[in-house]
């Protein structure tokens, strides 16, 4: 029996608030977002899940509830075996689930990204700064209502900005999106350009 | 590189009329030589030794999973040779596999072997830049002349299998572009037996070398459980003495009928990261032989891929059911069953990691990239503290890392 199997088998005794998670490959878990810690400490402890392998948020847009999920990857570097657990945030608002840094170090640099891109909040993280854009910057990047091609935002130093009269400015065409919506009756609807061409390189942006 | 200074004065004298010294802060990058790209280090230094380091990442970002959701699975394969730039083909290789997994495809024999071949290739050509890069680090420029020669024999068996040197997009999902040309096998051949005493004679350079071997020998020491507490993979995991390669342990392509040995470090040190990538080398060479030794005919594709593999080009101008077939697949992309997949692989700089959420259709709904340069740079912080400057370039160089995968 593989060692992930195992482990789910041990912990649905424990956690009774821990089911089974649709997936693909390895077996996956849900957990509610309280029960995190306990769950993961078992896992890493007492089954040896030793690695994180990835920290992944997800973002279910704006329509659904709860919006954002944690997804932790852990893996055996002993037994060779993956295991998904995954946390569905309690306030779409505010989203924010236990920190996992002092369980793994690692979880430092995963759980800012996570931060960083969807706004997911992790209590007890010694430090949780913006890590791949810069401090300040106004937007979570990968939630759904955040355009493919950006937003007009300030740059981070304002000197900069005064001397060259430049700020990180939205793509054109909407920078996107290249494909086709299936199931759309309207080939025009449907078509990827006819999306946005309200302005491009040649026509200026409305409002500018 | 800019530096704040302060200088001591008068003022700064204590009570009994000694210099009291201050910590200097230092911020070293994003554009200087050792940080191999952009990667920026906000140190505090107390004389020569840093007592705290601050990674500042994300120069390079340009949102690669942002993009990812918003084209089809076919469309995204270019965006994954910019991620570690130095071994495209391996991240081809990552993420066709991936998505396969989740397109439950089967692909056959003669594309898993030539996935391994080129994968292997790549590991060799990243580990040479990594050896010369790191010479340079700290300070023995041969190093890098000999490699990029090596390097550059390899860019020319790139080119003729895949038409580029550098970003190479060779991998489909469901197969690969196409298939190898004739007589490239022996050239590939004829490569690893040249290559060999050449690479002996590269590491020469090094091992022994006084100066390297102090450079290196004790510096940036990771413990095994540091390693595998801040989920680092690759050879900086087996230099701290993890026997963990997902070509052994989590087999993937058919890496489980080559023959070949994990080289595993004692100490952790800089020195065995090195010492490491070198065995990486021969055990690679050993792989490419074994494979083309028992390469398999047949098809380089996958059958069942029919609606996600571009049909024949002569086929879309000829036939209406190529050619429909060809428009939805550029309109609407590659159609996936909905559901989550994870799968990493052995990459030279680590495990790269694909997590695909799918609500089935042509386009990720999610594509998460588990880069491993991010993870293995997240000890920084840990293990330069105590160094000297000095040695925080020896660090780095060992630690091997490409800035394209570690910002996406």
């Amino acid at each position: 029996m593989p060692k992930a199997l195992e482990a789910i088998a041990a912990l649905k005794g424990k956690w009774p608030g821990v089911t089974d998670r649709a997936s693909l490959d390895q077996p996956a878990l849900n957990v509610p977002a309280a029960d995190l810690p306990g769950v993961l400490r078992f896992l890493k402890d007492e089954q040896g899940f030793d690695m994180l392998a990835d920290v992944a948020g997800i973002d279910w847009s704006l329509s659904v509830s709860p919006r954002f999920t944690v997804v932790y990857h852990l893996l055996s570097t002993t037994a060779h075996d993956y295991i998904r657990v995954a946390a569905d945030c309690p306030n779409d608002q505010a989203p924010e689930v236990p920190s996992a840094v002092d369980l793994w170090p690692g979880a430092n640099w995963h759980e800012r990204e996570a931060f960083d891109m969807f706004g997911i909040r992790f209590t007890g993280h010694p430090d949780l700064r913006r890590i791949l854009m810069w401090d300040g910057y106004p937007h979570f990047p990968l939630r759904k209502d955040f355009p493919l091609s950006g937003v007009d935002t300030d740059l981070p130093d304002a000197e900069v900005v005064a001397e060259t009269k430049t700020n990180a400015i939205a793509a054109p065409m909407a920078g996107g999106p290249f494909v086709a919506s299936p199931g759309e009756i309207n080939m025009t609807e449907a078509e990827p350009r006819a999306k946005d061409e309200s302005w491009n390189e040649r026509r200026p942006k409305p409002g500018n | 590189m800019p530096v704040e200074h302060t200088f001591p004065d008068s003022a700064s004298r204590n009570a009994q009329g000694e210099f009291e010294t201050e910590k200097m802060s230092l911020s070293m990058g994003p554009s200087h030589p050792s940080t191999h790209g952009v990667l920026r280090l906000q140190m505090e230094l107390d004389g020569e030794i840093v007592t705290k380091a601050d990674p500042v990442v994300g120069y390079l970002h340009r949102g690669d999973e942002k993009i990812a959701e918003n084209m089809t699975y076919n469309q995204f394969v270019p965006y994954t040779d910019r991620l570690d730039y130095l071994a495209p083909l391996a991240n081809n290789m990552a993420y066709a596999i991936a998505v396969e997994k989740l397109a439950k495809l089967e692909v056959p024999p003669r594309c898993q072997a030539i996935r391994v071949i080129t994968a292997e290739m790549a590991r060799i050509s990243a580990h040479m830049m990594g050896l010369g890069a790191f010479g340079i680090d700290v300070g023995a420029w041969t190093v890098f002349l000999y490699s990029f020669t090596e390097r550059e024999k390899l860019y020319k068996l790139f080119e003729e299998l895949t038409g580029a040197r550098f970003t190479t997009s060779y991998s489909r999902i469901g197969g690969v572009t196409r298939d190898i040309p004739e007589g490239w096998t022996d050239r590939v051949n004829a490569f690893c037996d040249q290559f060999l005493p050449n690479l002996e004679e590269i590491l020469s350079l090094l091992t022994r070398n006084k100066i390297f071997t102090d450079r290196t020998m004790g510096i940036g020491v990771i413990s095994r459980e540091d390693a595998i507490g801040y989920g680092l993979t690759g050879p900086n995991l087996r230099a701290s003495g993890v026997p963990l390669d997902l070509r052994k342990d989590k087999p993937y392509s058919g890496y489980e009928q080559y023959d070949f040995d994990v080289a595993v470090g004692t100490k952790g040190d800089a020195y065995d990261r090195y010492m490491v990538r070198g065995e990486e080398m021969r055990q690679s060479v050993r792989i490419i032989k074994q494979a083309i030794a028992k390469l398999p005919g047949g098809k380089w594709y996958a059958e069942d891929a029919r609606k996600i593999f571009a049909p024949p080009k002569d086929k879309v101008l000829s036939s209406m059911e190529e050619l429909i077939q060809n428009f939805m697949l550029v309109t609407e992309g590659p159609q996936m069953p909905a559901g989550e997949v994870y799968f990493e692989a052995e990459n030279p700089k680590g495990a790269l990691g694909f997590y695909v959420v799918s609500k089935g259709g042509g386009v990720p709904y999610r594509l998460k990239i588990r880069a491993p340069s991010f993870c293995n740079l997240s000890i920084l912080p840990k293990v330069c503290v105590g160094a000297m400057v000095s040695d925080v370039v020896s660090i780095l160089g060992s630690l091997d890392f490409v800035m394209g995968e570690c910002d996406r």
